[in-house]
C-alpha cells in the first residue's frame, strides 16, 4: 500500500456495468516527507474522501477485495484517509 | 516475502470497513544486508509487530490470508518478526 494525495477527479458515463456509482479519483503517490512522486493513479474510492487529503492506496488484485468492490474490474482503490502519520528515521 | 524495518506507523480513522481494528505501519523494505531498498511502503500488521522491529512482509493477494482472505483489501501485510538483526544469515558474503 501507497501513501498518495488527492489530486482531483474522473467523469465517465460510458464504463463498465460494475463500476456505475462508484468514485473515480485522481491521486499521486508522495513520499514521507510529503513531496510528490512521478505519476499518478486513477482510483476507486472507497470510504469518502476529499480533495487534498492523504490516502490509503492499495493496488493490484487487493483492490477488488475492498468492501463494495466485489467482482469489479479495479486495481488501484481508496481504502483510508490519513489523519496522520509518523516516521522513526532512526529505526 | 521480503525483509523489511518498521520505521512509522499511520493513524487512519476513516477507513474501509474490513479494516476497522486493524494496524497500518510503515515499513522500509531491506536488501540481503539489510541495507534500505526501495521507497517505504504502508503495511497491515498480522502479528503485533512495533516501530524500529525487523520483520517480514508478504505481497500481493496472498497480504489478505491471514485475514478474512476474501473481504480485507491489502497488498502488503507483515507476516512475521525477525528475532533479532544477527538471526539474518547471508552466506553470500
Amino acid at each position: 500500500m501507497i501513501i498518495a494525495r488527492i489530486l482531483g477527479t474522473v467523469v465517465s458515463t460510458q464504463k463498465d456495468e460494475r463500476l456505475q456509482g462508484k468514485k473515480l479519483l485522481i491521486v499521486k503517490p508522495i513520499n514521507l516527507d510529503g513531496t510528490d512522486q512521478s505519476g499518478y493513479l486513477v482510483a476507486v474510492d472507497t470510504v469518502g474522501a476529499g480533495f487534498h487529503e492523504k490516502v490509503i492506496v492499495v493496488g493490484g488484485s487487493s483492490a477488488r477485495l475492498a468492501e463494495g468492490n466485489k467482482d469489479c474490474p479495479v486495481d488501484s482503490a481508496i481504502i483510508g484517509v490519513i489523519d496522520s502519520f509518523e516516521v522513526n528515521s532512526e529505526s | 516475502m521480503q525483509i523489511a524495518r518498521v520505521i512509522g506507523n499511520v493513524v487512519s480513522t476513516v477507513k474501509n470497513e474490513s479494516l476497522h481494528g486493524r494496524k497500518f505501519l510503515i515499513v522500509q523494505t531491506l536488501d540481503a544486508d539489510l541495507k534500505p531498498k526501495g521507497k517505504p511502503m504502508i503495511a497491515l500488521d498480522a502479528v503485533g509487530a512495533g516501530v524500529g522491529e525487523l520483520v517480514f512482509w508478504c505481497r500481493g493477494k496472498e497480504a489478505s490470508f491471514p485475514f478474512k482472505r476474501d473481504s480485507t483489501p491489502t497488498d502488503c501485510t507483515i507476516v512475521g518478526i525477525i528475532d533479532s538483526d544477527a538471526h539474518v544469515f547471508n552466506n553470500g558474503k
